[in-house]
């Protein structure tokens, strides 16, 4: 097929497809090793969904309380994660997450300190020691901030040393890749367009990391940007590769429900972590009727504790409001059905009654700013309005612990949220952020390691033909009704709403399964006008596409997954059950192009990891056969 | 025009501003008092009179050093003669106004005030200024600024004097001790805001503190720091206080030298 | 309850273009990116606007709104008449490339040559001792998003095309005092490149840049203030350099 439109050609080492937190570290690390790097991202350099982490970074470096170690971390992010985690990498992020921080802390960020001049730590839902370095409640912004002078003080370096700032290492702002490019079974680079002009780009490359983030834009009520159009999962599905635990979602409890205009944007935890309670419309502080049985010892059963335990840590129990995620986005939702919801259709977050609006201002500075410049409420004066929220998906590339490299495409890897498997079935606050760095170096590495072994891999022309097919499709009558795109993405939002959201059951999720066919016939007859030059109307036909095979996977392991674990509630399964804790859900794409999900098997946990729990702990997660068979048993 | 915003490649806009509030309101009220206060003061310094009624001096005669002055008014004694240019005396209070006038065009709150209002670059945020060149302050004369420092201290010791005048004022017309009259409170709200005005100054700022890398170092120097910044965020404020007060000390004075009307004492 | 605006929103490219009108539906507590979508959406599939996260936080949405530069996702409606005109541009200070998105390019142009943080040379990660009242100042200034609202409102660039070259703007001015206050960097001339490289002089303080900037930085009292303060210590003040050369 010829191709009418301009096209450029880049060639390069290895080429990074994101610049968040994992895609920049990445890149800084394949650059140190000497590779031609590139780095691509949508929107403009610096703003990708980083930028909008609040609460702060997990890593146990015992600057608050010296208890602090890797294991602890280790344990709190397997139990976080009801034990689905791959045991492998929530270890290998609980050892190396420190590093991270300290060496962002070289690179010039500027963390919050301790009296004694050490990096500050808060607490943070499942954290049992104050455990996240944080800016305030700007943490993501630094670490983007300070990744992104990082890349810029190694490009002064090659300056100086080549005369080039962009030898090595450059960015490509404003690009959106839509397919990864294969030659002899074997990745050989990416191919997309300039978001700009509507021009083809093609950049060769034998190694390539996925680092795209999230896929919040498929769900109508979300706290992610419009970036997490779940572009990475589709890429990696349609190379070839494997999708694991993608019925997992993590819907964060207290997002804005009021005006729509900003319904989902997020209200951070620590607005609870300092003290906010939540109510319902009798005015009723409901959590305490929600503590699920594994947490009965550790939360408190009164508000008398409750209120107790932020003076006192130590001899009272967390107040029910901290409770994971996963509970009390539930209970919020339990509460709204039952007719107990606010005027908006949520509940009631308040701390007006429970600080002095100095210190509200003092703690929560930007939650201040939000609701006075975007609700015209006052919070020091006024409960807020939250509901829960979309807000991060724990499924995603299935991926080698220690080199990221992503299962069935040599020369493909990934890191961030796009990659599955570190957190398992639930995800901790803070533990995202840290494991960014862990897995963004890691994947670096391994792709130097790669491209250093296998050399290059020519871009074929057939496959960039493919490629450009696919790009000008949307231009193209279909041979249906032409589809406004922005309405069939407003109506697959609702779907996954109302089908396959925070609770689910097997009527709802088959029915959404049909929805989205319906839906992907209906994207061959999506229609754009205008031009290609900056047209977001076609930018959206082409990320729909992505949505779609996304959330054919998510209702696809949620219809087979028959129990509620973390970010999968099954209304009509709703307790855990130990032998789905041996299986992850594999969603791939047929050779046809339809969605297939089928089961493996989780990898087990050695010994010495096995050891670091009680027996009665791992007894509430594991099957009767698995506990008999533990050798050398736990103390 | 074809540079700034009419620059090829900008956005086509045949409008300067697409402002739709009164932005030219607050030039017109700087320019406006500002103006006032010049011609109030040219006017006073010309008409060299009515400065001093004791204990009352009026802070634009002060330290009046001239043997020109008055008698009584100079407290430093009078080490300058009288100069004449073109057959007119030199009015005293020009070698003082020399300072505050220096300390107050390079002092960078009212660099702001007449960049905008004045000089138009620009008249107010995104409203293209009328200049087809800017080097700002990169340059003589402008880069002069950089000398506001030396006005500060030299602002200091007036400061001092005129304190100095504040305290000799809670004496009564035969220059007793301890009577208060409304002169006095004028004159001690006069040096007041002064001192309000020196102490919000961002040189000051930087010289007690700011210049520091390591506040933990240096304790009490992160107080002072702390205080000034505090005072600071309101220099502003104090630069128009302190200039409306000084030219209503004189003023009072005047009034009161003239035998317009009495300086009423309280005891 | 939803109520009809009236709505004036540049379109075009670097060659040509003009306000064109349009009218649409704006609901309760709505913002001015809210309603451009819905123009996106229902009228101008093609019209091309940037942003992000639709939260003040990434610095994407910036754009002029009845010529004042703002971000889009944090203007309210309500905060104009019910019969008033909106007018939309893109950043007058830059090029613009289609609608109402700009190349803001010289932006990043500028933060390549800032000279990066430079820890001593011995110090190893993990080592750093930093004071809380000490990492303050730069702590400020890095809440900076990069919108460039700054960049597009300051009249030395604004105004002057040709000063582009010699000047680098509030941002990234402030971002040479932010290193320069850093309790750790050790890079020593800074100051003496804002003043020579990044063109510190031609800023005259005339503070719009603190007027527009979403993160309420006091760009303009905290960092070139300040700045220009230091540049004097080096470059003109003989006073200072005799006392540090004595020390020395
Ligand atoms: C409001 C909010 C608060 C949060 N707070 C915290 C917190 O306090 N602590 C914590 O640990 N986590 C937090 N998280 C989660 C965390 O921020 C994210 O999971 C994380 O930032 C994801 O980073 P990433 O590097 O994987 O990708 P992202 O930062 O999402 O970046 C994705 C990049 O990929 C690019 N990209 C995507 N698709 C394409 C394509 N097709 N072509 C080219 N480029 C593409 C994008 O342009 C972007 O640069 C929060 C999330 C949200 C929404
Ligand atoms: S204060 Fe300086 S940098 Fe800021 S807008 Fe004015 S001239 Fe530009
Ligand atoms: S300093 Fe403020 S206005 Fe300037 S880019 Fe940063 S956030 Fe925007
Ligand atoms: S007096 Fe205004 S800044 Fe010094
Ligand atoms: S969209 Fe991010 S700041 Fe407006």
């Amino acid at each position: 097929m010829s191709n009418p439109v301009n096209m450029e050609r880049f060639k390069y080492d290895v080429v990074i497809i994101g610049a968040g937190g994992a895609g920049l570290r990445a890149a800084v690390e394949a650059r140190e090793a000497g590779l031609r790097t590139a780095i691509i991202c949508k929107s403009l350099f610096g703003k990708a969904h980083t930028v909008m982490a609040e609460g702060g970074m997990a890593a146990s470096m015992g600057n608050v309380n010296s208890n602090d170690n890797w294991q602890v971390h280790f344990r709190d992010t397997m139990r976080g994660g009801k034990f689905l985690n791959h045991y492998r990498m929530a270890e290998l992020h609980a050892k190396e997450a420190p590093d991270r921080v300290w060496e962002l802390e070289m690179w010039g960020a500027l963390f919050d300190r301790t009296k004694e001049g050490k990096i500050s730590q808060r607490n943070f839902g499942g954290h049992e020691y104050p455990r996240l370095a944080h800016v305030g409640d700007r943490t993501g912004l630094e670490m983007i901030r300070t990744m992104q002078q990082r890349i810029v003080a190694l490009q002064q370096k090659d300056e100086k040393e080549f005369g080039d700032a962009q030898r090595y290492l450059k960015v490509f702002a404003e690009i959106t890749i839509t397919d990864i490019l294969k030659d002899n079974g074997k990745v050989s680079g990416v191919y997309g367009y300039r978001r700009e002009t509507g021009e083809e780009v093609v950049f060769e490359a034998p190694a390539v990391v996925l680092a795209t983030g999230g896929i919040g834009k498929t769900f109508k009520v979300t706290s992610n940007s419009w970036e997490g159009t779940g572009d990475g999962h589709a890429l990696a599905l349609r190379a070839g590769s494997k999708l694991k635990d993608m019925e997992f979602v993590q819907f964060h409890p207290t997002g804005m429900v009021w005006p729509p205009s900003v319904r989902g944007l997020l209200v951070t935890e620590s607005v609870r972590g300092d003290g906010g309670v939540l109510t319902n419309s009798e005015g009723k502080r409901f959590m305490f009727d929600y503590i699920p049985e594994v947490f009965k010892e550790k939360y408190a059963d009164n508000e008398a504790e409750a209120d107790r335990w932020y003076t006192d840590q130590t001899n009272n129990r967390r107040p029910p409001e901290l409770l994971p995620r996963d509970e009390v986005a539930r209970a919020i939702n339990s509460e709204v059905k039952a007719g107990r919801g606010s005027e908006h259709g949520g509940v009631y977050l308040d701390v007006s009654k429970r600080l002095p609006a100095d210190v509200i201002r003092k703690k929560l500075p930007s939650m201040y700013h939000q609701f006075k410049e975007l609700a015209n409420v006052d919070i020091t004066q006024t409960p807020m309005e939250v509901g829960p929220t979309c807000h991060y998906v724990m499924g995603g590339i299935s991926v080698d612990p220690d080199t990221a490299a992503a299962e069935g495409v040599p020369g493909l890897f990934a890191a961030g949220e796009v990659a599955a498997g570190m957190h398992g079935s639930n995800r901790l606050g803070g533990n995202s952020l840290s494991d960014l760095l862990v897995f963004g170096r890691r994947a670096g590495m391994g792709a130097a390691a790669y491209v250093k072994a296998n050399g290059e891999n020519p871009v074929s022309k057939d496959s960039i033909d493919k490629a450009a097919a696919r790009i000008a499709a949307p231009f193209k009558a279909g041979e249906g009704p032409a589809q406004n795109p922005y309405l069939l993405h407003a109506e697959l939002q609702q779907v996954t709403n109302d089908l396959v959201g925070i609770i689910r059951t097997e009527k709802e999720l088959a029915a959404a399964k049909e929805k989205i066919k319906d839906f992907q016939e209906k994207l061959k007859d999506v229609q754009v006008t205008g031009e290609r030059f900056f047209n977001p109307a076609f930018h959206i036909a082409l990320d729909l596409e992505n949505m779609l095979l996304v959330a054919g996977c998510i209702a696809g392991a949620g219809l087979i997954r028959e129990e509620s674990r973390g970010g999968h509630t099954r209304d009509d399964y709703p307790k855990m059950d130990p032998n789905w804790r041996l299986v992850n859900l594999h969603c791939s794409l047929t050779d046809s192009g339809e969605i297939k999900v089928e089961k493996v098997k989780l990898p087990d946990m050695p010994n010495e990891l096995l050891n670091l729990f009680e027996k009665d702990e791992l007894s509430k997660y594991m099957t009767e056969p698995e506990l008999v068979n533990m050798k050398g048993g736990s103390h | 025009m074809s540079t700034g915003v009419f620059s090829p490649g900008r956005a086509k806009l045949s409008q300067k501003t697409l402002r739709k509030d009164k932005w030219w309101l607050q030039p017109l009220v700087t320019v406006a008092v500002l103006l006032s206060f010049i011609v109030y003061t040219t006017f006073r310094v010309f008409e060299n009179a009515y400065y001093y009624a004791a204990p009352l001096i009026s802070p634009f005669y002060s330290p009046c050093l001239s043997k020109s002055c008055v008698e009584g008014s100079s407290l430093l004694g009078a080490p300058i003669g009288i100069v004449r240019i073109l057959g007119m005396t030199l009015p005293p209070a020009i070698w003082i106004l020399v300072f505050p006038l220096g300390f107050r065009m390079t002092c960078y709150y009212y660099r702001k005030a007449y960049y905008r209002s004045f000089w138009m670059s620009p008249p107010a945020c995104a409203v293209a200024e009328p200049h087809a060149k800017y080097s700002g302050e990169t340059k003589p004369p402008l880069i002069v600024s950089n000398g506001h420092r030396w006005f500060f201290f030299a602002g200091l010791i007036f400061n001092l004097i005129l304190t100095a005048d504040a305290i000799l004022s809670f004496r009564n017309e035969k220059l007793q001790w301890g009577h208060v009259s409304v002169g006095t409170f004028v004159l001690v709200a006069n040096a007041t805001a002064l001192w309000l005005y020196s102490f919000s100054c961002h040189t000051c700022r930087h010289t007690i503190g700011g210049r520091l890398k390591h506040f933990s170092k240096h304790p009490v120097r992160y107080k002072a720091w702390t205080a000034v910044s505090r005072l600071n965020t309101k220099h502003q404020n104090f630069a128009w206080i302190s200039l409306i007060i000084v030219a209503l000390t004189d003023f009072y004075v005047l009034l009161v030298a003239s035998h317009t009307i009495h300086n009423y004492y309280l005891f | 309850m939803a109520r009809k605006i009236n709505l004036k929103i540049w379109r075009g490219t670097s060659k040509d273009g003009g306000l064109q009108d349009v009218t649409v539906d704006a609901n309760e507590g709505e913002v001015v990116l809210d309603v451009i979508h819905r123009v996106q959406a229902t009228q101008m599939n093609d019209l091309a606007v940037r942003w992000n996260c639709k939260a003040g936080k990434c610095g994407s949405c910036s754009m002029e709104i009845n010529g004042k530069p703002r971000l889009a996702c944090m203007t309210q409606m309500a905060n104009f008449a019910e019969d008033e005109t909106i007018t939309i541009t893109p950043l007058r200070a830059f090029p613009v490339i289609k609608d109402l998105v700009t190349d803001v390019s010289y932006n990043y142009e500028k933060a390549l040559k800032v000279p990066a943080f430079q820890p001593p040379a011995d110090m190893k990660p993990g080592e750093p001792r930093m004071q809380q009242v000490d990492v303050e100042r730069s702590q400020e200034f890095r809440k900076c998003i990069e919108c460039f609202l700054c960049q597009n409102v300051c009249h030395v660039i604004r105004d002057h095309e040709e000063n582009k070259e010699a000047y680098s703007g509030p941002r990234f001015l402030m971002r040479m005092a932010e290193l320069d206050m850093h309790p750790l960097d050790t890079v020593k001339n800074r100051k003496e490149m804002a003043q020579d490289e990044h063109g510190l002089g031609f800023c005259n303080i005339t503070k719009c840049c603190t007027e527009v900037c979403p993160e309420h930085i006091h760009i303009t009292d905290n960092a070139l203030i300040p700045l220009k303060e230091r540049v004097v210590d080096v470059k003109f003040d003989p006073l200072v350099r005799l006392s540090s050369k004595l020390r020395k």
